[in-house]
This record gives C-alpha cells, structure tokens and sequence, in this order.
C-alpha cells in the first residue's frame, strides 16, 4: 500500500483498508460503565478468537468513509444514465420524514393500537399503488424487486394449485432482465425463452406459437428493456388469459407509465413495483429497495400475510390528518394474519418500512398530476438523448422509444471499439456508463435512461460527450481502449479477482 | 413542482429536436382505448411544509421511545447508533449511487463492502462472507436453499425454537422445492432436544438449522449438533437474530457452522418497524460457489493499483439467468454500510464491551423479576439480553395492563406457540435507562398484588 497520505487527485486521498489503519488499543466508541454486580457466562459458552475488528479512533472512521464516499460516482455528483435502474434525484426530506423517531424507533411487535400510523401510512400506500397500476390489491412485504418477482411467481403457483392445474413452464422474452428467469426457476417453473420480434416487441404470433396448455403464465417487462412499448399488449395478454394462464408484470420500467396507461387495464394479473427506481427512494450503493406486489382481486386471497384492512367504521381518519393521539383511540387499521390461501410470508415483519415512507412521502409530494407530468418529461428526456445520438450511434430497435433508448457499438466496431470502452471513456468526461451489454438481444448494447430530473443542458452536455467520444473513435480509437485516464482507477482486472477470490482481508 | 426542471420553452425546444408536437405523441404506442382518460385518484399535491408536518403527524400517531419505555425484542433490537453512522451513510456518494458495476467509479462502496465482508467473516467466525442479504428471515431460507444444492439431499431440521416468522417464511421458500422441514423440539431448559436429534437424523438429512441465540433469547453450545450432523454428511446452519451477543459468546464458526447467518440491524441500522434489516450469511470457503448474493473481491488495476469489483457473477442471475444460485439482484449496501461504520468504531474491544454489558443488564433484570411473586422464568438456560417470564395471569392482561403505564412490556408468546400461553419474551438492552428497570418491576409487583 502507498504512503496514507498521498492525494491521488487534487482533493482525493489515498485511503488505506480499515485493518491496516488499527491501532491496538485505539476505538471510536463510549458506553456506560458497568457499575453492578459482575455475572460471568459459563465458560464454555466464551468467545475463544475475538472479532477481530479494527481498532480506530472516531475521527479516523469519519475520515476514512468520507474519502470513500470521494471515490463514488453518484446522483448527487452528475447525470448517471444507467438504463433500467432509473436513477432519479432522491429527495432528501424523504430522508428527513424517515429518520422521525414516530418512525424509526417504532417495533414490529408492538401492539397494533400503538402503530396506527405505520399501518396508515403502508394501508395508504397499498391504495395509491393499486390506483396507479390498474390492480386491486397490494402487498408491502417484498424486500425488493426480485424478491417482489418471487412473491409473484409464487402467487401464480398457489392460484393454479387451487384450480387443480399443474403447469410446469413460464414463457419469458430473450428481452427480460435476468432476474426473471431466475425466478420462475426458483419458483419450480421451467423456463421457456421467446423471441422478441424485429421491431423488438413481443408478437402475437410468436406467442401463439409458445402457449401450450402446460404453460402456466408469461412475465413480461412493459415497457420493454429496450424501452419500447408492448404495442401488441392487448392481443399478447388475451392470447395467455385464453390459454388459461396468467400475465405477470416486470413493473421495472413503471417510470413511463404513471398516468398515462395501468398496467391492469392492459391484462397484466400481477406487477410489482421498484420504489428505488420509480418513487425515488435511494439506491444506497445497492439497496435496499422494495419491491411491492399489486394483484387483480382474483390473486388477493393469495398474497402473503399480514394483510392490512381497514376497520369496520375506519377511515374517518383521512390520508395523514388527525391528532397525534391514534394509539390511544379505537384502532382504524388492523392486520389481518388468517388468510387460508396466502403463500405465507416472504420476510419477517413487513417488509422494507423505511423505504415505503420515502415512497409515501414521494407520492404526496407529486400529487396525480406530478406524477404523470414525471413520466411524460422521463420519455420526452430519453427521446430527446434519442433524436441527438441518432446520427452518430446505432440503435437497433427505433419505434416507439419511452423512457430509455437502447444504442449498440455497431458503427464503432469498425474502428475497433467496443461498447465497454465507450463506457470507460464517458467516465473521463464525468459521467456514469449507462447499463452495459443488456439487453442480451442487442449486441454491444448502450442503454441510456436519463429519467425527468435531468435538465436539458444537462442532456446536451452528455450529448456532446457521447459525440465526441463517437469522433473520437474515428481518430484516436486508442484513447478509448485504454480510458478511463481521469479516474482513481484505470481498467480494473476483473478476470483475476474471479481467479484469486480474494474476498477478505487477511490478517 | 420542485423535482422536474423543464421550463416550457425548453420542452419546446426538445420536441422540436425529437420531431413532434406535442409530448402525448410519444406515447402513440399505447393503444388508444387504454390510454389513461382521467387523471389518477390520489390526493392532491402537498407543499413541502405541508407534506412535512402531514408526515410529522402521521408519525406520531405511533408509540415511540420518546415518551414509552420499550422491553420489546423478538428479532428487532433497540441499539445506540452512533452519530458518526448516519452522517456518514447521508452523504449523496453514498446515497445515492447504484450497485458497482462501474468499479472504477465506485470504489468507495467495494471498499466499503470488502470491509463489511471481512467484520461480518470475522464476528460469525467463518471464512468467508457475502455482500448481505435482505434480512436474516430469507437469509435463512437463501442458506436453507445453497445446503440443499450442496448436500443434494432433501430433508431439513428446523428448530422450534428459531424465531417463528423465520420459520414461515422459510415455509413459503421451500413451498416449491423438492423439501421436507422436519421440526425439532425443545427441552424445559429451552435447548435443543437431542434426545430427538440422535433419533432423527440420518443420512437423509441435507441440514439442521437452530437460532442461536434462539427466539427465547437462550444461547447454548451446539458444537455437539454440528458434529452429529457432519457425521451424516449434512450441513450446520445458524440463524442469529442478535448478532451482538456474538462479542462475548462463542462464534457460529467455532462451533463448527457450515452457514451462519444473522440479522446485522442491531449493529448501526434502526428498527424502522422492521426494515430495511441486514442480512449477514457467512460460509467456509470450500462452498464459495454455492454463496447466493453479491460478491467483491480484491483486483489491481492496469496500473497495478489495489482496487475492488464485485466478482464471481457466473453465480448470479444476470449470468447464469434460471441457472443461478439464487435470484438476489442487488443487497442491501446502505445498511451494510452502516453496520460497517458501527462496527469500525466499536472496534474489536467495544464489541466485546457492549455485548457485555447487555449481559449484565439481563442477567441483573432475571434476578430482579425472577424475585417478583407470581412471576417464574420460563427456561433455565443461558440467556443473552432476552429471556423468557412465566405467570399464572395471562400474558396479554399483564402486557396490556403495562401499555396503559405507556411500557411496552414483552411479547406474548401464545400466538406462534400454544404451549407458551402464559409466557412473554423480555428485552433490556444499553437503550433502557437506569429507571426503566425499576419501573417496569414496580408496576408488575402492582399488576400481579
């Protein structure tokens, strides 16, 4: 390791691992003395090798994570067009809303009459979502948008199983993120792949095709990875429904839809949302997320417990008004934990809480008509990046572009310049790639989201930063071979830390 | 409307450039019939102030530590959180930037991570960890699932005692898999009934997993039932909801755990009704391959420099799509990160320091309340920092009798175990004032007279 306090660029430090800063005797913390009679434990139930964790003073450990953070790209820094993931401004006063000790220092089993308005707030939630999906009902529980995908697959098992039907195959899209078909396999599906057509969207006669009677149901992302609309919907949905399957939801890309079609009306059964993606709360660096899951009525006996209902006489309490008195009045909202045909429970508790207040918070920030506005300035932004990268960048599928566009390296390829050096070049000039190499149907893929929180001037800048990275590859493709020059980092070597897996510190 | 930025001239601008009229032209490839006609039905726009206090209220329409004093445990666990923890996790290079697939522009966070994995390695006492699951109830059920692949067997013992809700949803987990659960007992001391494991577990058996400490707060040495299992060629799996009673009592990994996971939110992360929690999962390194999750592992550079990518992805389902070890997609990095920072400043010494203490203050809380007539410990055996209380009055009068004293007193256990109808789980952490103690005896003496 360099000397600790070499600048690596300007105001960047060096920042060595936490293990080779300790100092033993050193630490960060102070807890109360105790001052009572001393118990010893039995000493075969002792810790023999203590943790070995380092040993810093407070200063050391605020200095050491705020280089870190130095090291991160992020919302906060610039545009991060990373398609698929939405990366929108994550508004602090949901940060703020979060941390409020009537939220954060409530426990999962107090009694219900203490937490009224915990379970106002997701009982809310669960009919905002409803509303903007077209569905009945919803549950909070799901973790995040896998595990929300799980919960749905699970649902569509548990409702075959009581019609007395064995369907072992779920039809997917070569289109569809990964975790899709790693669900249905974890459900016990076997999975069938179908192709996207040339236009990119899923046809109806493909689909006929596929949908035997031992087809249990089709996920579908809409809009689709390429960030086109499923034009065929209404056909694709009926053609499932009339097979006796169901339509399960990708709900990833909900971000183009809000208010401006639901999913429900279009014969999507079961959806789930991403509350990191489309109602801002943060991404953290990867989680945590939610990932609720809306189902037409049919599905509700199916969804995991607790449900939330309402109480007989309830809602005389209305959306966020009242005294601060709830807990000592007659309950409005109670859980329900007896549902004969519920999947049971997919995590203890209710799910990731303190990310449904931020989404909460996001949704009465917006109000129905923000809402819509967001999406409809989330296409407007990716066809405008559309209309300015066409002349220099190839995008394989063009019709009907949402709210994110799908380039390939095709006319770089000649200079002999991959998608992957285009991304580490943007890097020098101060933005995140965007998603990388996905969707699998399209070679060398680009995927750039830029969602409604970007202003235009900063859109032209990226603009004229790809443009000059596509001039670039013409006249000095070596300078992107080899990018990023700027970073902390060059290139990392990823084949040798799969090699070696080093995945901890040795002492 | 504060978060969109486009001036009308701008959108005109940019619909210019694209080469339509009007926004609602992009939107041509909706089918018309389904084209939202009114406006969503939600409630109007708030202001920010408005929106805050709406939230402020809301809030408050829960009972909090401010004004109650809480001996609630159970899987959530009231712990100090240092300023330090979200000063550090508010920063927006933390906040909010995404899973590193960009190493090169997202080393603070692999760093951070490689970190994490190495305390969360050391405080179970395995080799090797993951970048976290969501929660230590579907860390269960991940570790459940990867003891199945490795051992290709089917049966799994699952102890009574693990912590209820773990146990559901583990349920719901397996549902589809070609799984039995078979469920061990426990004894009066609240331990595991080896009587029955000897019995039971034979070659069939792919796992057996036990809380430890388990739901009655009860930690004991299992290294017998890790040995009896290796025997018959299965794994041993813990599940810890209390990860800070690992300072003083003995690891996962020296007991002889194959998987050890545990729920992380004790260390940094608030109890927020329940999440976002931490899952911490833990292996030894001959199973690497098998580990669900994210995964960062040290590199260099092309200039030779040190640095950090998330790694083995051939496990994950961006890969290996329906041939992946689990269908995770990314892990709960911000509550990683806080627990990492809690970690980092407790250091090796304040670790052992404030387990201790808990001890102390339980161990102190079990003689004090075992004193109070009519009131009995339920289990005999070494506790943590909850235990188990007994009463011939039924539980919810006596809990519900606290409530109006504005203390949350315990959690009835009747409700997941009908053998433990006139039994309550109690709770004292570092969080407890000197006074909550006292009270919380005075007004069971006067319940129970």
């Amino acid at each position: 390791m360099k000397n600790g306090n070499l600048t690596r660029s300007g105001i960047q430090f060096e920042e060595p691992l936490l293990f080779e800063n300790s100092t033993p005797g050193r630490k960060g913390c102070s807890f109360p003395t105790w001052k009572g009679k001393k118990h010893d434990i039995p000493p075969a139930l002792a810790r023999r090798q203590p943790a070995r964790l380092p040993e810093i003073s407070e200063p050391e450990v605020i200095r050491h994570y705020t280089r870190l953070s130095q090291w991160n790209f992020s919302i906060d820094t610039n545009f991060y067009p990373l398609g698929s993931c939405t990366m929108k401004y994550n508004p602090r006063l949901n940060e703020e809303v979060a941390r409020y000790t009537g939220f954060a220092h409530v426990h999962p089993l107090q009694p219900q009459e203490t937490v009224q308005g915990c379970l106002q707030l997701m009982y809310e939630l669960e009919r905002y979502l409803a509303e903007i999906s077209g569905l009945s009902a919803v549950t909070l529980q799901p973790a995040a948008g896998a595990h929300g995908e799980l919960t749905g697959i699970l649902i569509m098992q548990a409702y075959l199983q009581s019609k007395g039907e064995k369907r072992r195959k779920i039809l997917i899209p070569d289109s569809a993120h990964g975790t899709n078909p790693a669900t249905a396999a974890f459900g016990g599906f076997e999975v069938v792949q179908i192709r996207t057509g040339r236009d990119g969207i899923l046809t109806p006669e493909v689909l006929r095709e596929y949908m035997k009677p031992d087809v249990a149901g089709l996920m579908l992302t809409n809009p689709n990875t390429l960030g086109l609309f499923e034009r065929q919907i209404l056909e694709v949905t009926g053609i499932v429904h009339e097979g006796g399957g169901l339509v399960y939801g990708d709900g990833a890309n909900m971000n183009a839809l809000m208010g401006k079609a639901k999913p429900g009306d279009l014969g999507i059964d079961i959806l789930h949302f991403n509350l990191h993606k489309t109602f801002t709360t943060p991404h953290g660096g990867g989680g945590p997320g939610a990932g609720p899951v809306a189902v037409k009525k049919f599905l509700e006996p199916f969804l995991p417990v607790p449900r939330i209902n309402m109480l007989p006489g309830g809602g005389a309490a209305s959306a966020g008004g009242g005294p601060a008195s709830g807990w000592s009045g007659a309950p409005t909202y109670a859980l329900d934990f007896d549902q004969a045909q519920s999947i049971g429970r997919v995590r203890a508790f209710f799910g990731n809480f303190g990310m449904l207040v931020r989404a909460y918070t996001y949704i009465r920030e917006m109000g129905p008509d923000g809402l819509q506005r967001a999406s409809e300035l989330a296409v407007l932004n990716a066809n405008y990046i559309k209309a300015r990268l066409l002349p220099h960048y190839h995008l394989p599928f063009g019709e009907g572009t949402l709210h994110e566009a799908v380039f390939s390296d095709k006319k770089q390829k000649d200079f002999h310049v991959s998608t992957l050096d285009i991304a580490k070049r943007l890097i020098d000039y101060g933005y995140h790639p965007p998603t990388i190499y996905f969707p699998l149907i399209v070679f060398g893929a680009l995927m750039i989201e830029p969602t409604e929180t970007e202003t235009k001037s900063t859109l032209d800048q990226f603009c004229d930063a790809m443009i000059a990275i596509a001039q670039e590859a013409q006249t000095d493709p070596e300078k992107l071979q080899k990018a990023p020059h700027l970073s902390g980092h060059r290139r990392l070597d990823e084949a040798k830390a799969a090699r070696e897996l080093k995945v901890r510190y040795q002492f | 409307m504060r978060y969109l930025p486009h001036t009308p001239d701008e959108i005109q601008a940019m619909l210019q450039t694209v080469g339509v009229k009007e926004i609602n032209d992009l939107f041509a490839s909706i089918p018309a019939s389904k084209r939202c006609a009114s406006p969503l039905a939600l409630p109007e726009a708030l202001s920010e102030v408005d929106l805050r206090n709406t939230l402020r209220d809301l809030s408050r329409k829960n009972a909090h530590g401010e004004d109650w004093i809480s001996f609630l445990g159970g899987g959530a666990y009231s712990h100090y959180i240092p300023s330090a923890v979200p000063a550090l996790t508010s920063r927006g290079e933390f906040l909010t930037s995404y899973t590193p697939y960009q190493p090169e522009v997202a080393q603070g966070t692999l760093q951070a991570i490689y970190e994490y994995q190495t305390m969360v390695a050391e405080i179970l006492g395995l080799e090797i960890a993951n970048a976290s699951n969501y929660d230590v109830s579907t860390g269960v059920a991940e570790a459940v699932l990867m003891a199945l692949r490795v051992t290709e067997k089917k049966r799994v013992f699952v102890a009574r005692s693990l912590h209820p809700e773990y146990r559901e949803v583990l349920q719901t987990y397996l549902k589809n898999q070609d799984a039995e659960i078979r469920e061990i007992p426990f004894t009066p001391e609240g331990t595991l009934d080896r009587d029955f494991l000897k019995k039971e577990v034979n070659q069939d058996a792919a796992c057996v997993v036990a809380g430890y400490p388990n739901f009655f707060g009860v930690v004991e040495d299992l290294s017998d039932v890790a040995a009896l299992i290796h025997q018959h060629e299965g794994l041993f799996i813990t599940a810890t909801s209390e990860a800070l009673s690992l300072g003083i009592f003995q690891s996962p990994g020296e007991m002889g755990a194959d998987i050890a996971v545990a729920e992380g939110q004790s260390l940094g992360v608030p109890i927020s009704f329940g999440g976002p929690f931490l899952g911490f999962f833990a292996t030894k390194r001959a199973f690497i391959r098998n580990l669900p999750g994210r995964l960062v592992g040290e590199t260099v550079d092309k200039s030779g420099q040190r640095g950090f990518v998330l790694t083995l992805a051939t496990r994950e389902q961006h890969i290996r799509r329906e041939r992946a070890t689990s269908n995770i997609c990314t892990n709960v990095s911000l509550c990683a990160l806080s627990s990492a920072i809690t970690m980092a400043l407790w250091g090796k010494e304040g670790y052992r320091e404030l387990s201790d203490l808990n001890f102390q203050l339980s161990e102190t809380a079990k003689t004090r309340l075992g004193k109070i007539s009519g009131i009995k410990l339920k289990f005999s055996g070494t506790t943590f920092n909850e235990f188990v209380l007994r009463s011939e009055r039924p539980p919810p009068q006596i809990l519900e009798q606290l409530q109006s004293q504005k203390i949350l007193g315990g959690i009835a256990l009747g409700r997941w175990y009908p053998e433990l109808k006139d039994s309550w789980l109690f709770c004292i952490t570092e969080m407890n004032q000197q006074d909550h103690l006292d009270k919380y005896v005075e007004a069971l003496q006067g319940i129970l007279t």
